[in-house]
């Protein structure tokens, strides 16, 4: 009996994904899109204050505060590393923001000695369209000329503390296995910028302890689920082998020794899918659809979408919807096809969905139903 | 015999410059391939071969064969609006990459001579410098 039962559980641990859900086309869909703020070229991130007028990360540099129909690009922003995928990225206000008026950007910064650039996090308040009290709370090391693989995405769980992801900076053999450097990531820090103390890897031996976990190639989502409280990332993969993992404290996510992907030219970067102490991917996408920004409907003012997850794809310009049954996904469909790269996706106060999509702007999905 | 003797010269002299530009050239399209991998190859994929109405193709591209200036000053600054290349119009856009000029040569000797691709001069560092947007 225990022996069958060990079986199973092999079973369960070897399989992530028990079959390739197909991603389909719905027929109908319970929403028009509008384009709600127009003119953006590529709108990394965005985030709405208290007074439901939004902010927004342009990838050049502007930070555009968007408000009774109008745009404002809002002063004493940081200088930006303008470099392949860097840029600014992403904005997040903290939970409290309505108390204490702290709002974090992710960028990516030549702080330092040597050339190049890497990502850094950042926080400060809005005052008369300036950003004020500017303080950098992380700067990963060393800056390198390449020009992908920047992460940036940023979330508070519920006890308040902030994470972030770094991606490999393009230095996959150097970076992801190794916590006494930087790149390939999720850190987690408190809302000041130090470093928790019960965090994984302090007291280890020159290791970054801002690290909560490793293994990492390049997220460009991560979010807190709204029903646990855990904190769920997606990261690009290479040639397939995209993923969804639920982070956990100093967990190794296994890059580049496992992945379900291969090298762009086509030749095998591992054989391995799986490997002991490494964690596997609750869902991956092969092909990769380029996954950025993430979201679950908390709402219901969409017919059924309640508790499903939204990603947007780069790759193949849509927005991905996956219904979820906890941390299985039961089913994929694609919409709003065709319109451009889907940068990012959130949903807003009024528990509608606004999507950010390259060389359009913002849209925001209206219930057909309303 | 004291005719051959400068034929001789020029020849050496000749092909040598040729000999030199070759592997200048190959020298460049190496660093460009790293670049292209680096910057590129997301949107363009591997063999430039692109996403038809999506992202335009490199390999074999009209645009990139005829409009050479253009397509330095796109790399240099990004594009943006539309554009016809292989008979598909795009109209979408391609950010600033951020590249240094020597860069920007570098991938531009790299996609002109790769996929059947095939190109009579150099790009040189110089030229991309002289690109204004
Ligand atoms: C984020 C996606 C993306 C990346 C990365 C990218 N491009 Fe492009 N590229 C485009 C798009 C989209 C267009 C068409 C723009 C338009 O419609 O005006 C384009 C157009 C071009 C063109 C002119 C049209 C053609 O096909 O000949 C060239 C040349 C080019 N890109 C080269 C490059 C090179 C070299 C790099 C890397 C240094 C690069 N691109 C990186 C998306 C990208």
């Amino acid at each position: 009996m225990l022996s069958l039962y060990l079986f199973v559980i092999t079973l369960n641990l070897s399989c992530a994904q028990d079959f390739e859900n197909k991603v389909i086309t719905p027929e109908n869909v319970p929403f028009m899109a509008e384009l709600f703020i127009d003119e953006l070229q590529i709108p990394w991130g965005f985030a709405f204050l208290p007074d439901s007028s939004v902010l927004i990360t342009e990838k050049s540099g502007e930070l555009i505060h968007f408000s009774n129909g109008k745009k404002l690009i809002i002063g004493n922003t940081p200088e930006v590393y303008q470099r392949g995928q860097g840029g600014l990225l992403d904005v997040k206000l903290h939970p409290n923001y309505g108390e204490n008026g702290w709002l974090y950007l992710s960028y990516t910064s030549e702080e330092g000695d040597a050339k190049g650039g890497n990502t850094a996090i950042m926080r400060a308040k809005l005052k008369d369209n300036a950003l004020v009290e500017n303080q950098l709370l992380y700067k990963a090391g060393p800056n390198t000329t390449k020009g992908q693989h920047f992460g940036s995405r940023i979330t508070f769980d519920r006890e308040g503390y902030l994470y972030f992801s770094v991606g490999d900076r393009g230095a996959r053999d150097d970076n992801p296995q190794d916590v006494t450097r930087d790149c390939g990531k999720i850190y987690r820090l408190m809302d000041d910028g130090s470093v928790p103390k019960d965090n994984p890897f302090v007291g280890k031996d020159g290791a970054k302890t801002a690290i909560y976990s490793y293994g990492h190639r390049n997220p460009q989502g991560l979010i807190t689920h709204p029903g646990t409280g855990e904190i769920w990332d997606h990261e690009h993969g290479p040639r397939g082998g995209d993923e969804i993992n639920i982070i956990k404290k100093g967990a190794n996510f296994g890059w580049p020794l496992i992945t379900y992907g291969i090298n762009y030219s086509g030749t095998r970067i591992t054989e391995k899918k799986e490997m002991e102490g490494m964690e596997q991917p609750l869902h991956y996408w092969v092909p990769s659809i380029a996954p950025s920004g993430m979201a679950f409907v908390t709402s219901n003012k969409y017919t059924d979408w309640k508790g499903s997850l939204l990603v947007g794809s780069l790759a193949f310009q849509y927005l991905e919807r996956l219904v979820m049954d906890g941390t299985k996904v039961i089913s994929r469909e694609k919409l709003m096809e065709g319109e451009g790269r889907v940068r990012d996706v959130r949903e807003g106060p009024d528990g509608l969905i606004y999507v950010a999509i390259e060389g359009k702007g913002i849209y925001k999905l209206v219930p057909k139903n309303d | 015999m004291k005719i051959l003797i400068p034929i001789y010269l020029i020849a050496v002299v000749f092909s040598s410059v040729f000999l030199f530009q070759d592997s200048e050239l190959k020298e460049s399209m190496k660093r460009g391939r790293e670049i292209y991998t680096d910057f590129c190859v997301t949107c363009h994929l591997q063999k430039g071969e692109g996403v038809a109405y999506t992202f335009p193709p490199l390999a074999r591209s009209d645009y990139l064969m005829n409009e050479k200036r253009e397509s330095i000053k796109a790399i240099k600054y990004g594009l943006q609006g539309e554009i016809t290349v292989n008979g598909i119009t795009y109209n979408s856009a391609m950010a600033d990459l951020g590249l240094e000029d020597e860069e920007v040569a570098d991938v531009m000797n790299y996609i002109s001579n790769s996929w059947g691709n095939t190109s009579d001069s150099i790009v040189t560092e110089k030229e991309v410098a002289s690109i204004q947007k």
